[in-house]
């Protein structure tokens, strides 16, 4: 009988992208596995004492430091002789990987360190309350970049960290979605049968942030993917080895409009900014040969 | 073996002693050399432990409680802005109950940025629920680094241990230093062995949320800890003599306290010199002594109280202040005393702040001024001349008002 190694009973809301990704990764990674988790959403709804949704041995610390104590718990493994048995996770979301922890994630892949690092990017801080993060798209409406007269909301668009991870010269950098959940688990267990540092970025929905109703967590992954905002990719030894193509590309509108936090960028005022957000759209879609030819 | 050492090094080879599995540390004055020794020595071969060369004191805290969680006995070492840049980690470690051994080089902290020696860094660290250990001499900082890893631990302690180390004077002094022989140091501390590790074979959550329910019991075992070591500390320090033949370690130390009508508080390596301060005051027949705080968290207070209950006048020494308040050491000082019978003159100094030199002098003058009146927070040493110019402090206007013009 299938037993999950995340356990459902969590808190984690309906719909939770993050909750769902987190399974599916924790499921391929396996029980010899040991997890490192920042601070997030994650972590609280999974282990509020005295309950616990992990079936293996798992370790919050800090919002900024889970790849430092991971990079701690695989040196320990290779002084006890385990590091080939046991594989290690670092695991946090937008906010702890690209922001905060982005330090100590950098000097975890520059040692070299065999961990797997997954962020959960469903796009803000969402643990404290929808406030923007470095992975926030443009003119996204949170709390922090709130749409008002003189805004259209989040004034940057969300940096690449996948480009941030491969500068780092790691042998797997993969992109992922919670709307594929069978390429999430080939990509684990293809990152774990590799050795040195591996770097998967999950596109997780949240419907409570994003303001979409719980059952379109899917839906609205998945239009993230075929409107190519949101492409899937993966490099190996720094070369882009696939990419997720699309034989027809949707208006990024189809994206937005399901999303109350792009709410704002229907109205007819717009125009310009939706404009913005679709010619950034071609531009990845270009850049990484999208549509199947 | 005796030998000739500087202070860093015997600590680094005393730590190799003690055969940690991770090293992970971040360079900063005057703390480098003792990460810089142990990494040639697993460079050398000579020490089998994975040396983890971080981005930063953050991670070098957090690579240790990830090696001690997974069952590994761990090492770090810092100084002032790296202690305070790992503080949020150190307090994480201690209510995870991890065993740790930290090594502070203790400096001062910016700004003005300064990288000499008094003990800001680490007494700002007084409420994390380290155990603190302040070391007078090289080869106490050799011995209380064997005996912190055995108290931390220790299963009925698991609390990590700071161990405090004058930066420079002790850092980079050198002294005739008893190492001691590996086979003592293995008899005296067993293998690392965790009972709530991460291992696959027996998953556990660590680092749980734990909400008002919860919370408030993981903070009073370990006060209710912390004052069960207050009985550890002695008794590790007497297993330590039996198998080193040494006397090291402990809670307090008292220097002519018996009859001593004026006692001077203090921690460190100024100990040394108010013992030699106290030689010769001696010698003028004047009733002087020493009380010597080694553990500083936990707060031997009983200790502390059978130590000066006898005296008439005390002055506490220290190189840290809590700005806007005292000398947190003088601040409770000063309560061990509430509610009881004896009423001694406590009276508070602060001294050799950003490595202000600590001369004889400075010491006989604060044993003078004990006679005086009371008080609360005095700085010794101080040098308001007018070359230092109100610039310092931002013009606030504060300094111009002391400094005299020439
Ligand atoms: C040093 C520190 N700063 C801020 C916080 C507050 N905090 C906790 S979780 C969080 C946001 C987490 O965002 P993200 O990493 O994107 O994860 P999510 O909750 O969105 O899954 C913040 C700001 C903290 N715990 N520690
Ligand atoms: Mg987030």
């Amino acid at each position: 009988m299938y037993k999950p190694l995340l356990s459902p009973g969590h808190t984690a809301c309906a719909g939770c992208g993050q909750a769902l990704a987190a399974r599916l990764v924790v499921d391929v990674a396996g029980p010899q596995v040991i997890i490192a988790n920042n601070t997030g959403c994650l972590e609280v709804f999974s282990t509020a004492y005295p309950e616990s949704s992990w079936e293996v041995p798992w370790i919050h610390s800090l919002f900024e430091n889970a790849a430092a104590v991971a990079s701690g718990i695989e040196s320990a493994l290779k002084y006890l002789g385990k590091a080939d048995q046991i594989n290690v996770l670092a695991q946090a979301g937008d906010g702890g990987t690209a922001d905060i922890g982005l330090q100590a994630l950098s000097g975890m892949w520059e040692r070299g360190h065999n961990i797997l690092s997954i962020c959960y990017d469903n796009e803000a801080y969402m643990n404290t309350g929808v406030q923007r993060s470095g992975l926030t798209p443009l003119d996204t409406n949170t709390t922090t970049t709130p749409v008002g007269k003189f805004s259209w909301g989040n004034i940057r668009p969300k940096k690449n960290m996948l480009e941030i991870a491969l500068a780092h010269g790691l042998p797997y950098v993969a992109s992922a979605s919670v709307a594929y959940p069978r390429d999430i688990q080939r990509k684990v267990k293809k990152a774990l049968a590799i050795r040195g540092p591996k770097y998967l970025h999950i596109f997780s929905p949240c419907p409570l942030g994003w303001r979409h109703e719980p059952e379109l967590t899917y839906a609205v992954a998945k239009l993230a993917v075929e409107t190519g905002f949101f492409p899937l990719l993966e490099f190996e030894d720094g070369k882009l080895s696939n990419v997720f193509k699309l034989k027809e590309i949707k208006p990024v509108e189809e994206y937005l409009k399901l999303q109350g936090r792009f709410r704002h960028l229907l109205s007819p005022e717009a125009k310009e900014e939706l404009k913005r957000i679709q010619e950034m759209v071609n531009f990845n879609i270009e850049k990484y040969g999208i549509l199947a030819k | 073996m005796k030998a000739y050492l500087e202070g860093s090094q015997a600590i680094a080879k005393v730590v190799a002693l003690c055969r940690p599995g991770v090293i992970s540390a971040y360079p900063i004055t005057p703390q480098t050399h003792i990460p810089e020794t142990l990494a040639q020595m697993v460079a050398e071969g000579e020490l089998k432990a994975e040396f983890v060369n971080v981005e930063s004191e953050h991670s070098a805290a957090s690579c240790c409680l990830g090696a001690s969680a997974t069952g590994v006995r761990a090492y770090t070492s810092t100084s002032s802005q790296g202690l305070l840049y790992m503080l949020e980690v150190l307090f994480n470690i201690a209510g995870l109950r991890l065993p740790l051994v930290l090594t502070c080089a203790n400096r001062a902290v910016s700004a003005p940025i300064n990288i000499w020696n008094d003990y800001q860094d680490a007494i700002t660290l007084r409420d994390s629920g380290w155990i603190q250990f302040y070391a007078e001499t090289i080869q106490e900082a050799v011995d209380l680094h064997i005996q912190g890893y055995r108290l931390s631990e220790d299963i009925r302690v698991l609390l990590p241990v700071m161990v405090n180390v004058d930066g420079y004077i002790l850092t980079h002094g050198y002294e005739v230093v008893d190492i001691p022989e590996q086979e003592l140091v293995d008899k005296f501390l067993p293998p690392y062995q965790l009972k709530y590790k991460l291992d696959p074979d027996n998953p556990l959550t660590l680092g749980v949320l734990a909400g008002p329910d919860y919370y408030m019991e993981t903070r009073f075992a370990i006060q209710k800890t912390m004052e069960d070591v207050l009985e550890i500390i002695p008794e590790i320090s007497g297993e330590f003599f039996e198998v080193f033949a040494r006397k090291s370690g402990g809670l307090i130390e008292g220097y002519f306290l018996k009859d001593a009508e004026k006692v001077i508080v203090a921690m460190g390596s100024v100990c040394g010199t108010i013992k030699e301060a106290i030689d010769g005051l001696r010698d003028k027949k004047e009733k002087v002594g020493l009380l010597k705080i080694i553990t500083y968290r936990p707060f031997p207070e009983e200790e502390i109280y059978q130590a000066l209950k006898n005296a008439r006048e005390i002055a506490v020494l220290e190189k840290a202040i809590s700005l806007g308040g005292f000398g947190p050491l003088y601040t409770e000082i000063k309560s061990v005393f509430q509610g009881k019978k004896e009423n001694p003159k406590i009276s508070g100094f602060v001294i050799g702040l950003g490595g202000r030199d600590i001369t004889k002098d400075s010491i006989r003058s604060v044993s003078d001024r004990l006679s005086g009146k009371q008080v609360d927070c005095e700085f010794i040493d101080l040098n308001l001349k007018g070359e230092h110019k109100d610039n310092l402090l931002g013009g606030s206007g504060v300094a111009s008002q002391f400094i005299e013009q020439e």
